[in-house]
């Protein structure tokens, strides 16, 4: 306690710190927690238009084999190839996790943990411009001789090592640049994101009263942390074979490509629970605002995330069941594999109880964070049959996989994103979101998300494979009597595009025209909602102190049904 | 401690000072980047890949002195450390430089044993060990460096009585560093079998 008043006469002395800024430090190199947290954003949300456009483009390819493709050109075997790969690479890296993790971290940890800003505000900076520099080299990449890298964005050896494989000589070697320079953006901010909400939390705040999506956020850099580091060690090796001449995975030189493959995926299976907790955060508190209910099993959803979390480094050769493992080490991964269904089972439940006997109300945030829950489930059910080595050796490789894990990223990112955009919408810009658009945008993407991914369970029961640009130049693959799912799953997903006009032009209206928002539109208990819409510099004109969870809802004997976790109890008023 | 900056970077809920937080995980992801490309150095070397047996052409002498001047250097940034917290600025910043001075002497040393094995053709392409030798320490080395700079730059502010608390915080990268090196020497210097 003593540390506490020391802390708050110190308090006193730096707040007069904060001062008018030029437009040149305010909004391009903004110290601001707030402001970095939107170019986090926006970067993500250009990003995401990239990624969407080269998926229109194979999927285009894939409907209509060898026709011009409208707004994009033709489409030959290199170039499908340089499209899947990087849209792969984009959607993880520069969509997933600048938008769930960076842009909603910067903004919401220093406002739900109730303090001015991140602990190293410079830090921060640097974080996002080196993940800038990342995204401009991976553009840069697509543009060089040869074209941009087109290996699969899990970049296998030998075939991403030479360039007389790949063909990509300098598009290969800066697509590996720019990933590395993301994980360097990532590691960097990560470290300030758990600084922040170790050290940084307002008096009265313990570890159980930190709201889950704070929870979830800091789970996740730390598994990213603890993940990526082979990871980097081996993009450096990777590097040092294509640029230096080393045969670090190079089997024509003693070197093993299968290393390369643990190494990628001893990262790349952490990589999808760093991306999924922050969603299963920001979905606890969309239900339980719209709910009206106390979360059902605060610390069982901790103590899952956490499961998950260790389980998750030893899931990793499930993706390497074809790729010559010992059969016998392919059992334990089976085990450990269908044993993780177990904590993401449980979570699931507990959000579940959470909506049981809840007044539930359906706004947009909590229609896209239900159709997550919904959503994900097929992703996680089809996930079990992929984990069993046996069936794996007939799906492996099929649209069977590329439908499950779309499943499954795709409520995670996508979804996740809309459904934090339009809950904290109101906060980051004072305006509301007009709500009929923003239902119009919301079944015009979930549809057509079922009519894209559904079919494509049943081409790759079909056995059709995912790594081809076009199937009419291999007469035993062509199967023609699949060629109309293959269309119909393209129309939906240019239908599903279009709509996203929709929302961007929703999203842009409503920050200069949208109705003024309240300081708390959803009645919402945490940190966030007790100060103006949008924040001040500096956030808080009073420092807060937190006197309870960050979840009670209609508690009973309170005169609101909800209860501000900043709010004194009536006896010490 | 400075004034300036946010409320924020001032707290300590945990009671551990941020600085010193914020290195210790920058420590701990450090550790996952090292210990993967320790991890797969002895994949290969027990999996007997061709060239491991050239570990008994690296320099043992040459590695166990840099090993001693390494420890040395770290018992001098843990003297700056001791005499920052007395208040002794000044010997803080001779015994940085002294730490310094041990790192150039690395550097040096280093440099040595790289031209001696470039010279009898042992380049980074010769086979998978020595690919290994050279990532590892040259990536070693580049930590080295680092912190000398940090250091140099750190010491300026010592003398002036200024940031005393990053004496610290370097001084738990420089162990750090130096913990490396004590899985490395074994690894590529001792190890012959």
């Amino acid at each position: 306690m003593g540390q506490q008043s020391e802390s708050i006469v110190h308090e006193a002395e730096v707040h007069e710190a904060h001062h008018e800024q030029s437009f040149l430090m305010k909004y391009i190199f903004p110290l601001d927690h707030k402001m970095i947290g939107f170019q986090y954003m926006f970067t993500g949300l250009f990003m995401a238009a990239i990624g969407g456009y080269f998926a229109y483009a194979f999927r285009m390819q894939l409907a209509f084999p060898g026709a011009e493709v409208p707004l994009y050109g033709f489409v030959d075997p290199a170039n499908y190839n340089m499209l899947v790969t990087n849209h792969g690479t984009i959607m993880i890296f520069w969509v997933a996790m600048p938008v769930l993790i960076a842009a909603f971290g910067n903004w919401m940890i220093p406002l739900m943990i109730g303090c001015d800003d991140m602990v190293f505000p410079r830090l921060n900076r640097l974080s996002y411009q080196v993940f800038l520099v990342s995204a401009l080299v991976l553009i840069l990449s697509f543009f060089v001789e040869g074209g941009g890298f087109g290996g699969a964005w899990t970049s296998y050896p030998p075939l991403s090592a030479a360039a007389e494989y790949n063909l990509t000589n300098w598009g290969a070697s800066l697509w590996l640049l720019a990933v590395a320079l993301e994980i360097v953006a990532f590691l960097l901010g990560g470290i300030n994101f758990i600084t922040t909400t170790m050290n940084a939390r307002a008096p009265g705040m313990g570890m159980m009263d930190i709201p889950i999506v704070i929870w979830m956020i800091n789970i996740a850099v730390i598994l990213f942390m603890s993940s990526v580091g082979p990871l980097v060690a081996g993009a450096v090796m990777l590097f040092f074979d294509q640029r230096l001449g080393t045969s670090f995975f190079m089997p024509s030189g003693g070197g093993d490509p299968l290393l390369w493959q643990h190494l990628f995926w001893f990262f790349g299976h952490p990589e999808v629970y760093v991306v999924l907790l922050p969603t299963m955060g920001i979905v606890a508190d969309i239900i339980t605002v719209f709910s009206r209910k106390k979360l059902f099993g605060y610390r069982t959803i901790l103590y899952t995330a956490f499961g998950t979390g260790g389980l998750s480094f030893i899931v990793w050769a499930h993706h390497q069941f074809i790729a010559g493992i010992d059969p016998r080490m392919a059992n334990v991964f089976v085990i450990t594999t269908i044993l993780i269904s177990i904590p993401i089972a449980e979570m699931v439940f507990s959000y579940i109880a959470t909506l049981y006997g809840g007044s539930i109300e359906f706004s947009t945030p909590m229609l896209w964070a239900l159709s997550f829950l919904v959503s994900f489930l097929i992703g996680g059910v089809t996930g079990i049959y992929l984990g069993s080595s046996a069936m794996d050796i007939y799906f492996h490789d099929s649209y069977f996989v590329v439908a499950h894990f779309h499943y499954t990223f795709f409520p995670i990112t996508i979804i996740g994103m809309f459904a934090a955009i339009t809950f904290w919408f109101p906060k980051m810009f004072g305006r509301m979101l007009d709500e009929t658009l923003n239902k119009i945008h919301f079944w015009g993407t979930i549809i057509p998300f079922n009519g894209l991914f559904l079919p494509l369970f049943l081409v790759g029961m079909a056995g059709q494979h995912r790594r081809i640009a076009d199937y009419t130049q291999y007469p035993d693959l062509a199967s023609p009597d699949l060629q109309g799912i293959r269309i119909f799953a393209t129309v939906s997903l240019v239908i599903m595009l279009l709509f996203q006009f929709v929302f961007i032009y929703n999203f842009f209206n409503s920050i200069f025209k949208g109705k003024k928002a309240p300081m708390n539109p959803w009645r919402a208990t945490t940190l966030e909602w007790t100060i103006p819409s949008p924040p001040p510099h500096g956030n808080f004109a009073e420092m807060p102190t937190v006197y309870r969870g960050p979840y009670e809802y209609s508690v009973p004997g309170h005169d609101e049904d909800y209860w501000p976790q900043h709010i004194p109890p009536k006896s010490n008023v | 401690m400075s004034t300036h900056g946010p409320i924020a970077t001032h707290r300590t809920a945990t009671g551990i000072p941020t600085g010193r937080l914020a290195v210790w995980w920058l420590m701990a992801s450090e550790i996952f980047i090292f210990g993967g490309l320790i991890m797969c150095f002895l994949l290969f070397k027990f999996n007997n890949a061709p060239g491991f047996e050239d570990a008994s052409m690296t320099s043992t002498t040459a590695g166990a002195f840099n090993t001693f001047v390494l420890l040395t250097s770290s018992l001098t940034i843990v003297l700056a450390h001791a005499a920052a917290e007395r208040g002794d600025t000044a010997a803080s910043f001779r015994y940085i430089w002294f730490t310094i001075g041990g790192g150039l002497v690395f550097i040096l040393v280093k440099t040595y044993e790289y031209s001696t094995k470039i010279l009898h053709g042992h380049t980074l392409t010769d086979n998978i060990f020595w690919s290994f030798y050279y990532t590892a320490t040259g990536l070693h080395a580049l930590h080295v460096f680092g912190g000398m700079v940090i250091m140099a730059i750190i010491s300026f502010d010592v003398r002036k009585n200024y940031n005393l608390q990053r004496v610290e915080l370097i001084g738990i990268y420089w162990h750090f560093v130096d913990i490396v090196w004590i899985f490395l020497f074994p690894i590529l210097y001792i190890a012959n079998f």
